[in-house]
């Protein structure tokens, strides 16, 4: 499946996972605290060094991934601007493309294994206080197999509609759909328990 | 316990499926999907307790970084911006949605599913989102009530498609409903 990390390794890819996460927290966290326009420039144009470092293949698939901040950044100018504050209105838009653009650099250089480990770590807590946490790690490659395979179903009843109909097919679609992911899942809850059930908490280390 | 991690599993994977039907993002860039209409048929389908499991599930695999929320979008980016307080509240939108079917008894339920819709993934969720806004934004959480009428006809729709969708499904597939006890005399004697 596609994701959302860089096409090319750098670095920061063999950086532990947590210390990226928190360090996103800390710089997310002083960024809210202070209010210098000079502060939220200078954190903006770290921010797009750090974006050009690793060369330009990796810098447009980060912009790519940026786009959809651009209509926030729009409401916002125009809002603070209506409302007569155009100076907060450029602060906090400066803000939110730091951030935004930081939190998106640490998706980009972490893979997702290094993600699920980080979550097994961070749930640690929650483990020891009895939380079946381990059934995580069955139901995440789940996930994660069955939205293709939905998907390209939705794709064939769509299809099946076309051939049958004028009209678009919408809303009716999701019912045939919801009923074959509850057969899916049925059958898979079979062929787990004739598997011997989930992985248990001792059989994933 | 199986059948219980597969149809969360399967649940979560579905509302990703949703999130295909391409999305009109309106001028504050919180685009309205079928993705929440995923996010209610979670809770009125599964219940309170796996409903929110399935849309944590999938939450936390867009934050993970899987490109799973509508138009591909995924990653920590949008947990730092004024979306955060939606991704936060579909959970919490599904568990209310779950509650309300699982308590609330009327005759028909398509319609007990619609306004269990209705409140989780509107009362419910809005404030949510409107908090996260009001953060990211500096705007005032009345102004990002305000802003977030513009979603208020279409999530109408959808919790009324959601109600529709509860409804075919009672009668095609009415064990999947564990909240659903069908009227005395259950079994149809037509079968």
């Amino acid at each position: 499946m596609i994701s959302l990390t860089s096409p090319v390794k750098t670095r920061a890819h063999g950086w532990p996972a947590g210390l990226k996460l928190g360090a996103l927290c800390v710089a997310s966290t002083a960024l809210f605290m202070t209010g210098n326009v000079v502060v939220h420039l200078a954190a903006l144009l770290a921010v797009a060094v750090l974006y050009t470092i690793p060369g330009p293949v990796f810098m447009r698939a980060g912009l790519r991934s940026l786009r959809a901040v651009l209509p926030i950044i729009v409401i916002l100018l125009v809002w603070h601007g209506v409302t007569g504050d155009p100076g907060l209105g450029i602060r906090i838009t400066l803000r939110t493309v730091t951030l935004v653009a930081l939190a998106n650099l640490v998706t980009m250089t972490t893979p997702l294994e290094d993600m699920i480990d980080l979550i097994h770590w961070l749930t640690t807590p929650l483990r020891r206080l009895g939380v079946p946490t381990h059934l995580l790690e069955t139901a995440i490659p789940l996930v994660i197999r069955f939205t293709p395979v939905l998907v390209e179903r939705a794709q064939t009843l769509a299809q099946a509609w076309r051939a049958r109909a004028v009209r678009r097919p919408g809303w009716r679609l999701i019912l045939p759909l919801m009923l074959q992911a509850l057969d899916d899942a049925d059958h898979v809850g079979e062929a787990l328990r004739a598997r011997g059930g989930p992985l248990g908490p001792h059989q994933q280390e | 316990m199986e059948r219980n991690i597969a149809h969360i599993a399967l649940f979560a994977a579905m509302i990703a499926a949703l999130g295909l039907v391409p999305p009109i993002t309106l001028a504050f860039g919180v685009p309205i999907t079928a993705q929440s209409l995923g996010v209610m048929l979670a809770g009125a389908v599964l219940g309170s307790r796996r409903g929110f499991a399935a849309v944590a599930l999938f939450v936390l695999l867009v934050a993970l970084g899987l490109p799973l929320l509508s138009g591909g979008r995924g990653g920590l980016n949008l947990f730092n911006s004024s979306t955060a307080g939606f991704l936060v509240g579909y959970p919490v939108a599904a568990l209310v949605t779950g509650l309300f079917v699982e308590n609330v008894r009327l005759h028909q339920p398509g319609l007990t599913a619609a306004l269990g819709a209705v409140l989780g993934g509107i009362l419910v969720l809005y404030p949510l989102g409107a908090i996260g806004m009001a953060i990211h934004m500096q705007i005032s959480f009345a102004e990002a009530l305000m802003l977030l009428g513009v979603f208020l006809p279409g999530d109408l729709l959808k919790a009324g498609i959601a109600g529709m969708l509860v409804q075919a499904l009672a009668k095609v597939r009415p064990e999947t409903l564990a909240w659903h006890r069908s009227p005395a005399g259950a079994t149809n004697p037509r079968l």
